[in-house]
């Protein structure tokens, strides 16, 4: 997506970081789902999506069984829909056996305000009903404005709101990366979405 | 995109298919188990009929109401518009009770753009059909069904006959051969697909009588024939549409008989299609005129598709046109364009 | 009236050099350079083209019966406010101007107005239903004596009825002043056949519609040795057949709007009612053809066609909207920008096709004179270097239904004498 602020330039994590953490969290779902035999990952686009397909590529590795995943998109279930233009819609696709009685384990890359994560509940409810939902990140930068935290979380990185914090996949940016950066000359508020 | 949907001329290539990939989005809710989003919540719809067209006003309303949004049906029988009111007295009313939309079919072309261009309201207006103008939502609804067909499979070519719908997403008609055939004059519809069809990179051939052609249509980004056989061979789809049996007696044409012998669409001549080939027609049909039975019938002919097409269309424009404070920007037009303060995670 | 004198200053009468013109009364006493004011009210016309009052052939007051649009008072306003001395009053009344005593009353009406005379057009048939011959015989003799007939709004499309019109006319020096629309053609139509009608799915109006029954009805006036006028012309095919009739030596008029000379059907794209006319603005191809036939005279005249209507009849739905434009106000400025500012006219043009030729086929008298000494005061004073845009808030008009609005027009008209009293002065009504 287009991205007009200043590209941060201070990696916090790079490539083979990312890579590190994300086979942590793959075992860690294993070990707390108990071999996770009932586990659908759902990644919210974009990046969430390229992530949830690496930790199955992983599950998979661990437990030599295939893992469903899929994409949830969001969009329609946010709540700040009237702060701008009318977005385009993602793919939201689900594995073919549903989400019904399994444990959803949602995927995004940088967990915020927690409002992305409200509006991927309120989504994943429209779609079935799952035994439980827990959530994976890359990056926990803090600032939750809703009762929301993850489950499994790559990196916490504390944050001051003036801050950005850019993940990159080499499957959609060319390479991996977790970038932090300073907003340029934006108003230190609460965080606008996410 | 444009705050209002007057005419298919107001879509740029990616606007519309903006509107395609979204729609293609909207279809796969149908298959949930809840056919319901949030997201027009609060927002009122009003579909606003001074004709009688049940197929169009239960599609616009379906689709609104899918997306949350309250839905108004404002029927010009029965209502004070049948005592004369005028459509800007109408128009003030839906205003003051907060329309955020106005989906609009009127008798008189041009009755939208007056109503979207004279300052009486303020919401979006959607033209669901004007007169002899256009209609564009069919056009897009149209567009979507053969793009599904045509361009669906992975390689970006045509699905087999009878097999599930394709994804056409993020794809153009560029080079698709699309045949509208029957009273382009009085047909609003053939208006809209022969602009955005042509927005969309189709080639785009007329085949009627010459009367029942309107005067100035070699302006028109399209070929005319008067030929149904001779376009045929070289059509992926063609469009049946809907003569009515009223123009014999403007001496349009002689006789029903007549006109079904050189317009009409029947199996002999269905088999003179290319193989991946689709029929396709807007409904109602009139099945022994321009249409036979055994080829509106058969699993080539879309008219079914096209109906439910028409929900996850009209589902896409509602919500491109009010899912935000503004609406939607295509691709093309927001790369570059600073975006709104968006946080990282949603990126 | 009193026996006032007005001395008009430095005029350049009709366009030449500044010469001064003395009113007495109600006729010109003298012109001439350096005339003595001699206790004659002064108006200084420095830069000012002095005109013979321009006479409207075609004009649409509305009373009686749609007072709601326009009155014979307001609309002689206008008529005074764009320059004109003369209007003739169209037969589409409520009820229809089919009679000697309908015709009267509105020649009576303007004489009370004081502001332009009128001179009342008789229907051709009754009713304008064109069925049957209305009493033109008894109009022409009235009080009125109304030489113009014209059914205008409706076509005499029955070849019978207007043989008849044209040979009986004949009787009185009257002429049929023909609106030319063959109604098959032209059923249900909303704007000009052509690329602009098949993109909005508008109903055409075929300029054959316009140029067959033109085409009859002059070879009918040949044929019965009568003079027929020809309407709003608005096709390049009418001047054709118009000036293939005059190359006969027939006894053809015609005349153009000042709309059909500046406007094309690009405008409908708007589906703005305002711009919704009969006959309907054509193509730009059209427009040039008018100018041309308008300046080597194959059209005889400009016509207003002013045409006013109440703001609900204007302010709906392309198809519900009422048919017509005012034009008075704007007339005079409207041939100036699209005939002199472009060469194809002199002054000494415009007062002909404005002043001297309507009044000669309306048989005028007292209109449409030389400026020159002895003739009646009627008289107009354009500031050709006026440029102002066209607000129809300040017209004299009831209606305000004008294409221009908004628009930038050249040329003013500062003063209108009729008959020696100024009617118009610095622009503002007396």
């Amino acid at each position: 997506m287009a991205d007009t602020r200043p590209v941060p330039a201070r990696p916090v994590l790079e490539a083979p970081d990312i890579a590190r953490v994300l086979t942590r969290i793959a075992h860690e779902i294993v070990e707390r789902a108990k071999g996770a035999d009932d586990v659908v990952l759902l990644g919210i686009p974009t990046r969430g999506v390229f992530l949830a397909r690496r930790l199955a590529d992983r599950l998979a590795d661990i437990t030599g069984r295939t893992v469903p995943v899929g994409s949830l998109d969001i969009t329609m279930y946010r709540d700040d829909l009237r702060l701008g233009p009318a977005r385009a819609l993602a793919r939201t696709d689900i594995p073919g056996d549903g989400v019904d009685g399994r444990l959803v384990v949602l995927v995004d890359d940088v967990l915020f305000s927690g409002r992305t994560i409200r509006a991927a509940l309120d989504a994943l409810g429209d779609i079935g009903r799952p035994r439980a939902v827990q959530l994976a990140v890359l990056v926990d930068r803090g600032h939750r404005e809703l009762p929301i935290r993850a489950d499994y979380v790559g990196k916490n990185l504390p944050t001051s709101l003036r801050e950005t914090v850019k993940v990159l996949v080499a499957e959609n940016d060319g390479r991996d990366a977790v970038l932090l950066g300073t907003r340029d000359g934006a108003p230190a508020d609460g965080p606008a979405g996410g | 995109m444009k705050r209002h949907l007057i005419s298919a001329a107001d879509l740029t290539r990616d606007d519309a298919v903006l509107v395609l990939d979204t729609a293609e989005e909207m279809a796969r809710v149908a298959d949930r188990p809840i056919k319901k989003l949030p997201t027009l919540r609060g927002r009122t719809v009003v579909n606003l009929f001074y004709e009688d067209s049940t197929r169009t006003r239960i599609s616009f309303e379906a689709a609104a109401k899918r997306l949350s949004a309250d839905v108004i049906n404002f029927s010009a029988k029965g209502s004070s518009v049948s005592k004369g009111e005028s459509l800007k007295d109408t128009a003030l009313t839906l205003e003051a009770m907060g329309a955020d939309a106005v989906v609009i079919r009127h008798p008189s072309s041009g009755a939208p753009h007056r109503l979207a261009t004279s300052g009486w309201i303020k919401g979006s207006v959607v033209n669901a059909g004007d007169g002899t103008h256009e209609h564009p939502t069919q056009a897009l609804l149209d567009a979507f069904t053969v793009r599904r067909h045509l361009a669906g499979a992975a390689d970006g070519g045509p699905v087999p006959h009878g097999a599930p719908a394709g994804d056409g997403t993020g794809r153009d008609l560029a080079g698709r051969r699309i045949t509208i055939v029957g009273d382009v004059l009085h047909s609003r519809v053939a208006r809209s697909n022969v602009l955005l069809l042509n927005t969309l990179g189709a080639h785009v051939t007329l085949v009627a009588p010459p009367t029942l052609v309107p005067i100035g249509v070699e302006s028109w980004p399209c070929e005319v024939s008067y030929d149904l056989d001779a376009v045929l061979p070289g059509s992926d789809a063609v469009m049946m549409l809907r003569v009515q049996r009223e123009r014999m007696n403007a001496a349009f044409f002689p006789t029903e008989r007549e006109y079904a012998r050189r317009y009409g669409l029947d199996a002999a001549r269905m088999a003179a299609l290319p193989e991946h080939a689709i029929v396709m027609h807007p409904g109602p049909m009139n099945r022994g005129m321009e249409i036979t039975a055994e080829v509106a019938d058969s699993e080539r002919c879309t008219a079914v598709e096209q109906v439910a097409n028409g929900v996850s269309i009209r589902m896409a424009v509602l919500y491109l046109q009010l899912g935000g404070a503004l609406p939607a920007d295509s691709p093309a037009a927001a790369a570059g364009a600073p975006t709104p303060a968006r946080t990282e995670e949603s990126e | 009236m009193t026996m006032s004198k007005t001395l008009i200053r430095g005029a350049r009468i009709l366009g030449g050099q500044p010469q001064d013109v003395l009113i007495d009364g109600t006729a010109i006493a003298a012109v001439g350079t350096g005339l003595p004011a001699d206790g004659a009210t002064v108006v200084e016309a420095d830069g000012l083209i002095a005109l013979p009052g321009l006479v409207d052939l075609h004009t649409h007051l509305r009373e009686p019966g749609r007072e709601d649009a326009e009155t014979v008072l307001t609309g002689t306003r206008a008529a005074a406010r764009g320059g004109f001395t003369a209007v003739h009053a169209m037969a589409n009344t409520f009820p229809v101007a089919d009679t000697a005593g309908v015709v009267e009353q509105v020649w009576r009406l303007g004489r009370e107005s004081g502001y332009c005379d009128v001179q009342p057009v008789g229907a051709v048939t009754v009713g304008l239903e064109g069925r049957q011959l209305a009493e033109i015989g008894a109009m022409a003799e009235s009080a009125a004596a109304v030489r113009v007939f014209s059914d205008d709004g409706k076509c005499v499309d029955d070849a019978v009825i207007m043989r008849r019109a044209l040979e009986y006319v004949k009787a009185f020096d009257g002429v049929v002043a023909q609106h030319a629309q063959e109604p098959r053609l032209t059923e249900g139509a909303q704007m000009n056949e052509g690329t602009v009608s098949g993109e909005l799915g508008l109903t055409g109006w075929p300029a054959v519609a316009e140029e067959s029954i033109i085409a009859r009805d002059v070879l009918l006036a040949a044929h019965v040795g009568s003079r027929v006028h020809i309407c709003h012309l608005s096709t390049a095919g009418s001047v054709e057949i118009v000036r293939w009739a005059k190359s006969k030596g027939w006894n053809v008029t015609a005349e153009v709007t000042p709309h059909h000379l500046l406007l094309t059907d690009e405008l409908v794209r708007s589906y703005d009612p305002v711009y919704k006319v009969n006959p309907p603005l054509r193509t730009e191809a059209d427009v040039t053809a008018l100018r041309e036939a308008l300046a080597d005279g194959t059209i005889d005249i400009v016509a207003t066609d002013h045409a006013p209507h109440p703001h609900e009849d204007k302010d709906c739905e392309w198809a519900r909207a009422a048919m017509g434009m005012v034009g008075l106000e704007t007339a005079l400025s409207v041939v100036q920008h699209t005939m002199v500012d472009t060469g194809l006219l002199d002054w000494a043009g415009v007062a002909d096709r404005m002043s001297h030729r309507p009044a000669a086929i309306g048989r005028l008298a007292g209109h449409g004179r030389p400026v020159s000494a002895g003739e009646p005061a009627n008289l107009v004073l354009v500031d050709p270097d006026y440029r102002g845009t066209v607000d129809p808030a300040g017209f004299a008009s009831r209606s305000r239904n004008s294409p221009y609005a908004g628009r930038e027009l050249p040329g003013r008209v500062v003063a209108t004498f009729l008959r020696g009293k100024a009617t118009v002065l610095d622009g503002k009504l007396t």
